[in-house]
């Protein structure tokens, strides 16, 4: 059995901008491992953000297929690709998009509303991601009373909460100062090595780049040999 | 329920808004509950009314009355069980403002026409004994302080009496309720005997008559067979239901009905715009936040089920409030001496239906565009 989680063959994505088509993506391979941690870079527009979106289920291409874990996604509903994506997929934005009406506990809940649990083992699998995170004494904290950073580790335990393969983060650093920045990627770092999971991180920054295992550079809607960046 | 606790943060995102626009629901719920009541004074009369009585009025006018010597043709009429008579007395109290139903009536057949009236025994006994005593319904008594043995002198703008005075002296004898809450009981019962004799012209003559009969199946028949038999004479009849008596009698103040209606349209459609808006504004404010939602797994049907509840909620909390006090001004306290005035459960029932439909009708856009939400679309406007 493969232990390949993503594969994607021949992806192709293409935006109508008025009368006029956009390619972001072209004929795109991709395999990526389970339990890999990859870096995605390039310069803006390039696609990395895209691609990002069609691997966590919230965009189609265009052509190509996908396949994460045992789900054929470009054959997939928009209502099964939601409920696909609240057990698989833990995503973690660069503004942190947590509720400001929740407090931190609440935020990392949110997922759970979806599943059969109820309101004790919820809270019970939120404190124990926020405890991964470093952040069980900031429970009841609201968005407004957190820094940037405990603000991402928020989002990170969200992310996480239940218990998803894949992360995938989009520029999880970028509005943040490096030595912030630094104890973020440490903690996915951790979060790959001693739990498994699977990371996609998408940057623009070559230092957050080197805490992955691999780097791939996208330009023009096509990865670049790995090796050239 | 387990969406309750993110849609009720949600609600308190702005919390100044959000109070303003329940203050608006309740007011307007508050309005409802008032309106209903009053509505219910008016379409009250119709809705009390015995599909098993007829009213006998003179053909041309209720102003004109009858020869009293029509009672016993009334009777006469198969179909007919039991007959009474009123008389307008048009009296008030001290004040002309003290303005209030007086009925000079036959006691024991009068009751016999309304068993819905209510008084003790020996309360009855002794307005039967006694030719000059009236009996008083339980809302003027708690209006009025009048209690059983007071005399009271009443001003007739109608009757003189044979002493040629307008002021008619009469002894409260008993107090009277009716089983059905929602019946008036700001009514005086004059002894028909006494008043006849005391007034100075109009002797032997009676306003209206109340005829019970075997069945309401019966009543366009047995009415016609009495106007029938008063045809041709100097005193014609028109015989109608209660109800339909009620009716034109309400009649006489315009449709009391619609006029409250076009109101309360007026006043849910401002409800609505008012809620409408409040609500596209929070999802337009929102938009983000409800794609993070769906990035996490939430479902387009579970996003528009959570708008819809927001705005529902907001109705449920203004509009329950509205109501609530409503009930409790008109039902429990009595605040509004007006007879009939009664929330009664339909209207109750009516309310919340309003208020939910309200707060669906309020939602549906605003939900709608948060299902349509696009995920990237929306996430790219954070």
């Amino acid at each position: 059995m493969s232990d390949d989680l993503v594969v994607l063959k021949d992806i192709s994505r293409t935006y109508q901008k008025g009368k006029e088509k956009v390619e972001v993506l072209h004929q795109l391979d991709l395999t990526i491992a389970n339990g890999d941690f990859l870096a995605l870079m390039g310069p803006s527009g390039s696609g990395k953000t895209t691609l990002l979106n069609l691997l966590g289920g919230l965009d189609q291409p265009t052509s190509g297929s996908i396949r994460v874990g045992d789900a054929e996604l470009h054959k997939m509903s928009s209502s099964a690709l939601s409920k696909w994506r609240s057990t698989n997929i833990g995503f973690i934005f660069q503004f942190y998009n947590l509720l400001p009406v929740l407090t931190a506990q609440k935020n990392v809940e949110l997922p759970l509303l979806l599943t059969r649990m109820n309101g004790r083992e919820r809270a019970n699998r939120a404190a124990i991601a926020l405890s991964i995170v470093g952040l069980e004494d900031r429970a009841k904290h609201y968005p407004r009373e957190l820094s940037g950073g405990q603000e991402q580790r928020v989002a990170i335990a969200r992310a996480i909460v239940s218990d998803p393969n894949l992360l995938l983060c989009d520029e999880p650093t970028g509005d943040l100062d490096r030595e912030t920045a630094d104890e973020i990627l440490r903690l996915l770092q951790a979060l790959n090595k001693e739990h498994n999971k699977t990371i996609v991180m998408v940057t623009h920054d070559s230092q957050a780049a080197e805490y992955a295992r691999h780097t791939l550079h996208m330009d023009k809607g096509t990865l670049a040999p790995e090796g050239a960046g | 329920m387990k969406y309750f606790y993110l849609v009720w943060k949600s609600l308190w995102r702005k919390k100044v808004r959000t109070i303003l626009t329940i203050l608006s629901v309740f007011v307007a719920f508050l309005l409802f509950g008032l309106l209903s009541a009053l509505n219910q004074v008016f379409s009250g009369a119709e809705d009390l009314a015995d599909a098993r009585r007829l009213v006998t009025l003179d053909k041309i006018s209720i102003i004109n009355s009858l020869p009293s010597s029509y009672l016993a043709r009334i009777e006469s009429v198969p179909g007919v069980e039991r007959a009474a008579h009123a008389s307008w007395f048009g009296g008030y109290y001290q004040d002309p403002r003290n303005q209030f139903a007086q009925f000079a009536v036959d006691p024991a057949r009068y009751l016999d026409v309304y068993p819905e009236l209510t008084i003790p025994d020996d309360q009855r006994e002794k307005w039967l004994r006694t030719r000059d005593s009236v009996i008083v319904g339980r809302d003027l008594v708690e209006e009025f302080g009048w209690s059983v043995g007071d005399r009271i002198p009443m001003y007739s703008s109608i009757w003189t009496n044979t002493s040629g005075s307008q002021v008619w002296d009469f002894e409260i004898a008993g107090v009277f309720d009716s089983e059905d809450p929602r019946a008036s009981t700001q009514m005086m019962l004059i002894q028909y005997d006494y008043f006849d004799e005391g007034r100075a012209f109009g002797q032997g003559t009676m306003g209206w008559f109340i005829i019970a009969i075997d069945s309401a199946g019966n009543a366009a028949q047995i009415a016609n067979a009495i106007d029938t038999q008063f045809a041709n004479s100097p005193n014609e009849t028109k015989t109608s239901t209660e109800a339909a008596f009620a009716e034109s009698f309400i009649g006489q103040y315009g449709n009391i009905g619609l006029i409250i209606t076009l109101i309360l349209t007026a006043v849910f459609f401002t409800i609505l715009l008012v809620s409408g808006n409040t609500m596209s504004q929070s999802v337009r404010e929102r938009i983000p936040e409800l794609a993070v939602l769906k990035t996490l797994g939430f479902t387009d049907g579970n996003v528009l089920s959570i708008v819809l509840a927001e705005s529902t909620f907001v109705m449920l909390l203004g509009g329950g409030l509205g109501l609530g006090l409503a009930l409790l001004v008109v039902n429990v306290l009595g605040a509004v001496p007006l007879p009939g005035f009664y929330l009664d459960a339909a209207a109750v029932t009516n309310g919340v239906v309003y208020i939910v439909l309200a707060g669906v009708a309020a939602g549906i856009f605003p939900a709608l565009q948060a299902k349509r939400l696009t995920i990237i679309d929306a996430l790219s406007r954070a």
